[in-house]
């Protein structure tokens, strides 16, 4: 059996009509759009693109935010500064480990959630929706802050509930080393970010056709096969949006670590690496130049997850 | 958010003012900074706005929890010339830096002699910078090495006399106590391994410049790799507790309150905590009953300790409209009467030594003359406009604090120095 999907719907166009010109009719509406968007998009221009490129100029500078006096000029040398530093590196690898860990959990989980929602008896499901949402809602700081405590050798209950598991001991320091501490960050990371994937799959199952569904049944597909060849191919566009955001958002990754390492034990990630040199070593132009490269990275992914994904996201608004 | 938070609390003060007080609207209003505390600071603001006789009121504005903090929201206000902070409470170890990027008004040179006259020498220390007074010292912070008195007899241990690192680990093993220091990678590592390497003779700093590149440290001098031995020695003891690598001055505390506490380095902050808890029913009274203190354990048995010193200090912005009446305000805020009241209700030491001699302090303090004698021993952290990234190097490669050995050493001092001379990250 191969996936099923609907063909997509062409419009069809009207024979009258010359091709490469547009009536009078498009071009008012075109300019009306222009109206509309305009005043968001120049808002847009000056909140990220002026921020944007004025790290990138900064990044060019050696400029201490204490001593402006001796501001300079020295070319690409903060990012060869930046790129032969180990720690670079391993805070690359954290924040991509951190990265990949807590997007693939998040999907399986997220999925499973949204199933659930979906089949859930229509009377409760408001509620399901609601109480699976609440983690979502709490902010991360909080979040980190709440999961320091729960697993804090003296605050913590985690220790004595799971004292029962093996490797599990009144005095284990889970913020003492390099995997546990990552483990519980990635933990809490999951916890509060699951609720948007499956939110996210939940729109997307909502899109799948129920004849398909039928039709598959009809010809005597299993739950598994109708899930693999019927349910994900077609809310493709919805994985990808929630991978590709939830992908982003990992890999900014803050404030889970500030609040429960601090960046000890080697959890440092780009993003917390960013804000050492900028905000509390004043190193405007090192600071930036990190800055710049977590931004380059971040549009990378984005750009390989459309390419990777295959999908027309205007396909997937409904726009063709 | 802070930010947007201080602004707030500003308005609301502001606005309270302006329907209760009747005052004359042309009167200044200083804004002053103040690093969290139990209100005694905003006390004090009260008060001298009274005392001022309409010549100037004075709004606290709340920073920051964390001194690190305080400094980030700080710095970027003053490098973006803020005029509209006046006076700051000032975490000494970021003087230099402040000082040295032009964001303190000059302190007037009478101002400067009467507020260092009868001021503990570490204080007069932590408010200079090159050799010119730049704060005024308001309160004075230093660590003690507390005990309980049951152990140390228990081992053995006669607390009259000074005593040693080694002597106290020893003494924890034979009682199967605990040794509380602050292991956690944060400024606390700092100021137990400067307290350390000044203990044995020697300085993070050994020559000091304000090119970063001139900067010489004294890491790996016998005396930096005598700080790194005993560190280690602390730390491996076995008798440190669980999680000594993520402990902090709180975690200390609740360690040294519970029933396995022997021995503990700790600000004195944790003596109205106990008695605080026992007023709230959490803690038995015999336990700070059973309280001891005295000077700061030595790193050697012949040479005398130099305690962390600590402590708020007070600047006056460079861009202030009111420098002037600033001053005035903060001649108000250290008098000895307000620096005692401030003792007694925020368990905050008095720079002022003699304030050390009242009677009520002495009551609330029984410590208090151990608190001056550590106070006059006390060395202030590296002095540098630099500090934060001698400081976080210094985190970097001493923690986890039972990995410290001579090659830590030689790895901080490269770490330290590559990265003030721009060539690595921090």
């Amino acid at each position: 059996m191969t996936q099923t999907t609907l063909p997509p719907v062409e419009k069809t166009q009207p024979v009258s009509s010359p091709r490469g010109t547009i009536s009078d009719r498009s071009r008012a509406e075109r300019k009306l759009g222009w109206l509309l968007a305009g005043p968001a998009f120049l808002v847009m221009l000056l909140v990220t693109a002026y921020p944007i490129l004025q790290a990138v100029y900064d990044s060019l500078f050696s400029y201490r935010l204490t001593d402006p006096e001796n501001r300079a000029f020295n070319g690409l040398s903060n990012y060869w500064v930046v790129l032969t530093d180990p720690l670079w590196w391993q805070s690359v690898g954290v924040t991509v480990l951190i990265t990949v860990v807590t997007v693939a959990v998040e999907l399986v989980l997220g999925f499973a959630l949204a199933l659930v929602m979906v089949k859930a008896l229509s009377s409760i499901r408001p509620v399901v929706r609601a109480a699976i949402l609440i983690p979502y809602a709490v902010i991360t700081v909080v979040s980190a802050f709440a999961w320091q405590f729960a697993f804090n050798i003296q605050t913590g209950f985690v220790n004595s509930w799971f004292a029962w598991l093996p490797g599990i001991a009144s005095t284990t320091d889970w913020f003492g080393g390099t995997g546990t501490s990552l483990l519980v960050i990635c933990l809490a990371e999951i916890w509060k970010t699951t609720p948007f994937i499956s939110l996210l799959l939940l729109a997307g199952l909502a899109q799948v056709p129920e004849v398909l569904q039928e039709a598959a049944k009809v010809d005597g597909a299993t739950r598994w096969q109708r899930l693999w060849k019927v349910t994900i191919p077609n809310m493709k566009a919805a994985i990808m949006v929630a991978l590709l955001f939830r992908t982003l958002d990992a890999f900014r990754v803050f404030d889970s670590i500030y609040i429960m390492t601090a960046g000890a034990n080697g959890t440092e990630s780009v993003s917390f690496l960013a804000y050492r040199q900028t905000i509390a070593r004043l190193e405007i132009g090192l600071g930036s130049a990190v800055s710049v490269l977590l931004f380059l990275a971040v549009v990378l992914i984005a750009f390989l997850f459309i390419k990777g994904f295959k999908v027309d996201l205007a396909q997937a608004r409904g726009e063709r | 958010m802070l930010g947007g938070a201080a602004t707030a609390f500003v308005l609301a003060s502001t606005l309270a003012a302006c329907g209760g007080g009747g005052e004359d609207s042309a009167t200044p209003v200083l804004n002053w900074y103040i690093n969290p505390d139990s209100g005694g600071q905003a006390t004090i603001a009260e008060r001298c706005s009274e005392e001022s006789d309409g010549a100037y009121r004075i709004a606290v504005s709340i920073l920051p929890r964390e001194s690190s903090a305080q400094r980030e929201q700080l710095v970027r206000r003053l490098a973006a010339n803020d005029a509209s902070i006046d006076i700051v409470s000032l975490d000494p170890p970021y003087i230099p830096e402040f000082a040295q990027a032009g964001f303190l008004a000059p302190v007037p040179a009478d101002l400067a002699d009467r507020v260092t006259e009868g001021v503990v020498q570490s204080s007069i220390e932590g408010s200079t910078w090159n050799e010119e007074l730049v704060t005024v010292p308001f309160w004075a912070n230093t660590q003690l090495l507390w005990y309980r008195k049951s152990v140390a007899e228990a081992a053995g241990l006669d607390m009259t006399q000074p005593v040693t690192w080694e002597q106290i680990v020893q003494a924890a093993q034979d009682t199967g106590t605990i040794v509380s220091a602050q292991g956690r990678r944060a400024e606390s590592l700092t100021v137990w391994f400067n307290a350390l390497i000044e203990s044995a003779g020697g300085s993070v700093i050994e020559e000091n410049s304000t090119d970063p590149d001139q900067i010489q440290l004294g890491l790996t001098s016998p005396a930096g790799e005598r700080a790194a031995e005993v560190m280690a020695l602390v730390a491996d003891s076995g008798v440190v507790g669980a999680a000594f690598s993520t402990s902090s001055e709180d975690t200390s505390a609740t360690q040294f309150e519970s029933e396995d506490g022997g021995f503990m380095v700790n600000w004195p902050f944790v003596w109205s905590r106990a008695l605080s808890a026992v007023e709230a029913g959490t803690l038995d009274a015999s336990v700070p009953d059973d309280y001891g203190w005295t000077i700061y354990p030595r790193v050697d048995a012949e040479t005398p300790s130099a305690p962390p010193y600590g402590g708020i200090n007070l600047g006056v912005g460079a861009f202030s409209d009111n420098v002037d009446l600033a001053y005035q305000a903060t001649e108000c805020i250290t008098t000895d009467e307000n620096q005692a009241e401030y003792m007694i209700t925020n368990g905050n030491p008095a720079s002022s030594v003699a304030v050390y001699d009242d009677p009520e302090v002495q009551e609330a303090f029984p410590m208090a003359a151990t608190i001056r004698d550590s106070l006059e021993l006390a060395a202030p952290r590296p002095q540098t406009p630099y500090y934060s990234e001698v400081s976080g190097g210094l985190q970097r490669e001493y923690h986890p604090p039972s990995s410290a050995s001579p090659e830590t050493a030689q790895r901080a001092a490269e770490l330290i120095s590559a990265v003030l001379s721009g060539e690595q990250l921090l």
